[in-house]
């Protein structure tokens, strides 16, 4: 008996530790940040004085998922932002490895694809480690209050990458809506889904 | 006498046509469900499955496909097989065919399709991120070993393969 509460307790211990290594988790405080925009100047989660929060993705130009992703995340900034949860967007990937990642092809793309939120580059790739986040897109629902922002969702925009149009759960929509309302968000976290964040070497 | 030897030509033709059929099946993906997936793998025999999980725009993985190639050949009179899941949309199968023809890649291949992948990740594994590549190993239906991130060499992917016969 002692020996299986031996093993629970060394596997909750790595679990533990595998979580709280890797940066923010649902309930923790979020520190601002200044990264550039392809709109030239630079963008912090305070300029956004009216917000009650933010939909943060880290994203790319070149992954599949992220691709896929797009129209949804452009729809998420059309329902939200108005209702105080503008999308911020980050790219965190390495460009040397990926040029299709670099800044000139966010400014690109973004025009390609008609962004309606800020496109971010996290050129020091400092915090997409702050946050943990290792997929592109990985989703953020960060809640303010005050000047305090706390993280509210962390992982997947939904359960169907391939096939909008076959999505059962919304999972961020799902979360906002949720805070919108005042109620505790049900499902707080879930895999995101995407390509490795491609780290410097 | 006569129709017999015809019987029999035809019959040849036909079990040489299901042959061909089958071999084609071999180096062109199929798309498989997750319970499919299991049987495939959790096979209660000594044969060691190498399972790699990639996909034709992800560029470690396509960077160490052709270890896992060598792979099957260095291992082939021993009970090593190599199996190639590719995480590419069901809806280009026909590119990921191409692109393993193109590349003379003859290992088992296919496309796993599974529905919500906040499921099937951990029902693969729980340790599992879900990002690729990702590499699992088993042997009499359980799973001996699992390895997320890529293999810098072929040495370093025949020494495990070798650690696990």
């Amino acid at each position: 008996m002692q020996k299986l509460f031996l093993a629970i307790l060394a596997v909750v211990g790595l679990t533990f530790h595998a979580v709280a290594s890797d940066g923010y988790t649902v309930g923790s405080s979020v520190s601002d940040f200044s990264l550039k925009s392809i709109k030239g100047k630079n963008v912090s989660l305070a300029d956004y004085k009216e917000a009650k929060g933010f939909i943060i993705t880290f994203t790319c130009n070149h992954c599949p998922y992220a691709k896929a992703y797009e129209d949804r995340i452009i729809a998420l900034d059309k329902k939200y932002a108005a209702k105080g949860y503008p999308v911020i967007a980050i790219n965190p990937n390495d460009a040397v490895q990926y040029p299709e990642d670099n800044f000139d092809n966010m400014e690109i793309r973004a025009k390609e694809k008609g962004f309606t939120f800020p496109y971010l580059y996290d050129e020091s790739q400092e915090q997409a480690k702050k946050f943990g986040a290792i997929k592109t897109p990985h989703m953020y629902v960060l809640q303010k209050d005050g000047s305090k922002l706390t993280v509210k969702y962390i992982g997947a925009i939904d359960d169907n990458w391939e096939d909008a149009a076959a999505v059962k759960e919304k999972y961020v929509e799902a979360a906002v809506d949720a805070l919108l309302a005042g109620k505790p968000v049900t499902v707080t976290s879930t895999k995101a889904i995407g390509c490795g964040i491609k780290w410097k070497k | 006498m006569n129709s017999v030897v015809s019987f029999r030509k035809y019959f040849l033709l036909i079990a040489l046509g299901c042959i061909s059929l089958f071999a084609n099946a071999q180096s062109s993906s199929v798309i498989l469900n997750l319970a499919a997936y299991e049987n495939r793998v959790q096979q209660k025999n000594d044969t060691l499955y190498v399972v790699n999980f990639w996909a034709t725009w992800c560029k470690p993985c396509v960077t160490e496909l052709p270890f896992f190639e060598k792979a099957a050949q260095t291992f082939s009179q021993q009970s090593v097989k190599i199996i190639f899941v590719s995480q590419d949309a069901k809806t280009r199968a026909v590119q990921v065919n191409e692109f393993l023809k193109k590349n003379n890649y003859s290992s088992e291949s296919f496309i796993l399709s599974a529905g919500n992948p906040n499921i099937w990740i951990d029902k693969i594994d729980t340790k599992w991120s879900g990002t690729i590549p990702m590499t699992l190993f088993y042997k009499n239906g359980t799973k001996l070993y699992f390895h997320e991130g890529d293999y810098a060499s072929f040495d370093e992917l025949e020494k495990i393969i070798h650690s696990k016969l």
